[in-house]
C-alpha cells in the first residue's frame, strides 16, 4: 500500500492542480490513490495515457496487442518512426515512466476476451476504452456491469467522435444506448473509413478529462448522456439517454465475436497467395479479380481487379462470376475474408478465394514497385 | 409537417446527408419514421436497433413527432 500523503516532489509536480479551486490536495490525493485500466494504446489510448500519468493517477494499466504500424503514425504520436513493428503496449509503458517516474505502470500485452478480462479489469477502479472495434467494446461494458465500475467510453470515425461515461453511480451504461451492433459489413474501422489525425487527440483528451472527474468528484460527469463531436462543421451536441426497459440483466460475460458476427459462422475459407495468383496471371487460367477496397484506395494503388467496395458489396452481386474462381482482396486480407464470409453465407457463392496479405503481400513477393500504405 | 433530421455516422452513407429537412404526415411516430426510411434505403435496416433522439433527448419508437422537432439518428462507431 503506497502512501497515501503526497511528498514534497508530489506538491511541486502537482501544484497546478492542488491550486486548483475544487480539485486541491484532496483531490490529488484521490489522484494518487486511483488505479485506471486503459484498454488500447492507438489514437484514443495515447492521450488518455498522457494526461492521466502526467494528472499523477497512482496506477496505470495499459492493455495492447498489437505493434506499431506505419499507418497509425498519423494519429499515435508518442510512436516514432523508427518504432514500426515494436509493441505498443511496452512502448506506451516506457513513454508513461520516463513522462512520470512516480505512476506505476502494468502493461498487458495480450487480446481482452471474456476468459481473461474480468481478472485484468478487477484490479482497477474505472476502464477507459480506447479500442477499435465493436466486440471489445460490448465485451468492457458487460464486464464493467458485473464488476460494477465506470467505464469512460470513447469512440471515433472519419471527422466524428463519441464520448460517454457509461454504469457511473448507477447510471445507464453501453448496452442502453446502443443494444446490439450493426450488421458487420456497414462497420468500417479506422483503416476502411479513414480518421482525421486530431480527431482521437480530441475525444482521448476529453476521455482523459471524464476520467479525472470521475475520480476526484470535480465537475459534473457525462453519465446519462452522449456527446457527438462534429469536426467539419464544429456541432458539439450531447443527448441525453437513460436505461432502456426492455434491457436483459448483465448476468455473465459471453461470445463477444460471435454477438457481433451472428450470420457469419467461422466457415473454412479458401486462399491463394500473391505468387500463385502471379502464376495465374501468366497462364490463360479463367478468373475474375474483385478489389473489396474504397475507391481512394483503389487510386493510391491497384492490380487492375474490378472494383466492389466492401460496404456496398450486396451492389454488386450480379456482377460477381459463379461459374469461374474470383479471387477476392483488398489492403492486407482481412476485409476481403470478411466479404467472402457475407457472400458465402448470405448469397451462397462457392467458388471464392482469398488474396492471403492482400495487396501488402502482392508488392512484397511479386511486384516491388507498387505503393504500398 | 416538417422535421429536421441530423444524421452521424454510417448513417450518413447511407442516407446520403448530414442534415436534411423533412416532410412527414403529422402524429407520425419514431417507429414510423424508422419504417418510411428502411422503405427508401433498404441498408437502414441494418443499423439494428437503435434509438432516435429528438430535441436531443432519446425516445422511445412510440414517441410521437411534432413540427420542427429536431430528430437525430446517431449509429455506434467502432474506430479507436
Amino acid at each position: 500500500m503506497k502512501d497515501r500523503n503526497l511528498t514534497k516532489e508530489e506538491y511541486q509536480r502537482y501544484s497546478r492542480h492542488i491550486i486548483l479551486p475544487h480539485l486541491g490536495v484532496q483531490g490529488q490525493t484521490k489522484l494518487k490513490a486511483a488505479k485506471i485500466l486503459v484498454v488500447g494504446a492507438g489514437g484514443l489510448g495515447i492521450p488518455v495515457l498522457l494526461y492521466l500519468a502526467a494528472a499523477g493517477v497512482g496506477e496505470l494499466g495499459i492493455v495492447d496487442f498489437d505493434l506499431v504500424e506505419f499507418s497509425n503514425l498519423q494519429r499515435q504520436v508518442i510512436y516514432k518512426t523508427e518504432d514500426v513493428g515494436k509493441s505498443k503496449a511496452q512502448l506506451a509503458a516506457k513513454f508513461v515512466k520516463e513522462q512520470n517516474p512516480l505512476v506505476q505502470v502494468n502493461e498487458y500485452e495480450c487480446w481482452l476476451d471474456s476468459n481473461n478480462a474480468l481478472e485484468i479489469l478487477g484490479d482497477y477502479d474505472l476502464i477507459v476504452d480506447g479500442t477499435d472495434n465493436f466486440p471489445t467494446r460490448y465485451l468492457l461494458n458487460d464486464a464493467a456491469v458485473l464488476l460494477d465500475m465506470p467505464y469512460i467510453y470513447g469512440s471515433i470515425f472519419r471527422f466524428e467522435g463519441q464520448v460517454s461515461v457509461f454504469n457511473f453511480n448507477g447510471g445507464p451504461h453501453y448496452r442502453d444506448l446502443f443494444p446490439e451492433p450493426p450488421a458487420p459489413e456497414l462497420v468500417p474501422n479506422c483503416s476502411e473509413g479513414g480518421v482525421l489525425g486530431v480527431l482521437p487527440g480530441m475525444v482521448g483528451s476529453m476521455q482523459a478529462l471524464e476520467a479525472l472527474k470521475v475520480v476526484t468528484g470535480v465537475g459534473e460527469v457525462l453519465s446519462g448522456k452522449l456527446l457527438t463531436i462534429d469536426t467539419l462543421t464544429n456541432m458539439y451536441r450531447s443527448f441525453r439517454f437513460g436505461k432502456r426497459k426492455d434491457q436483459p440483466p448483465i448476468t455473465e460475460l459471453i461470445d463477444y465475436q460471435q454477438f457481433c458476427s451472428p450470420n457469419h459462422p467461422l466457415e473454412e475459407i479458401t486462399s491463394i497467395s500473391a505468387l500463385e495468383l502471379k502464376k495465374w496471371e501468366t497462364t490463360d487460367k479463367q478468373y475474375q479479380l474483385i478489389d473489396v477496397r474504397e475507391p481512394y484506395e483503389f487510386e493510391i494503388v491497384n492490380l487492375g481487379g474490378d472494383l466492389f467496395p466492401k460496404a456496398k458489396i450486396d451492389q454488386y452481386l450480379d456482377k460477381i462470376k459463379r461459374d469461374i474462381p474470383v479471387v477476392v482482396h483488398c489492403r492486407s486480407g482481412k476485409r476481403s475474408e470478411e466479404v467472402i464470409r457475407h457472400l458465402k453465407s448470405e448469397h451462397a457463392f462457392d467458388n471464392l478465394v482469398n488474396l492471403e496479405g492482400g495487396i501488402l503481400a502482392y508488392a512484397t513477393d511479386v511486384d516491388p514497385q507498387l505503393t504500398v500504405y | 409537417m416538417k422535421i429536421n433530421l441530423l444524421v452521424f455516422g454510417i448513417a450518413r452513407d447511407i442516407l446520403g446527408y448530414a442534415q436534411h429537412e423533412m416532410s412527414i404526415q403529422s402524429d407520425m411516430r419514431i417507429q414510423d419514421l424508422k419504417h418510411k426510411l428502411s422503405e427508401e434505403y433498404p441498408d437502414f435496416k441494418k443499423l439494428a436497433k437503435f434509438d432516435i433522439a429528438v430535441n436531443q433527448e432519446y425516445q422511445e419508437d412510440s414517441f410521437v413527432l411534432s413540427e420542427r422537432d429536431e430528430v437525430a439518428i446517431i449509429p455506434p462507431v467502432s474506430g479507436g
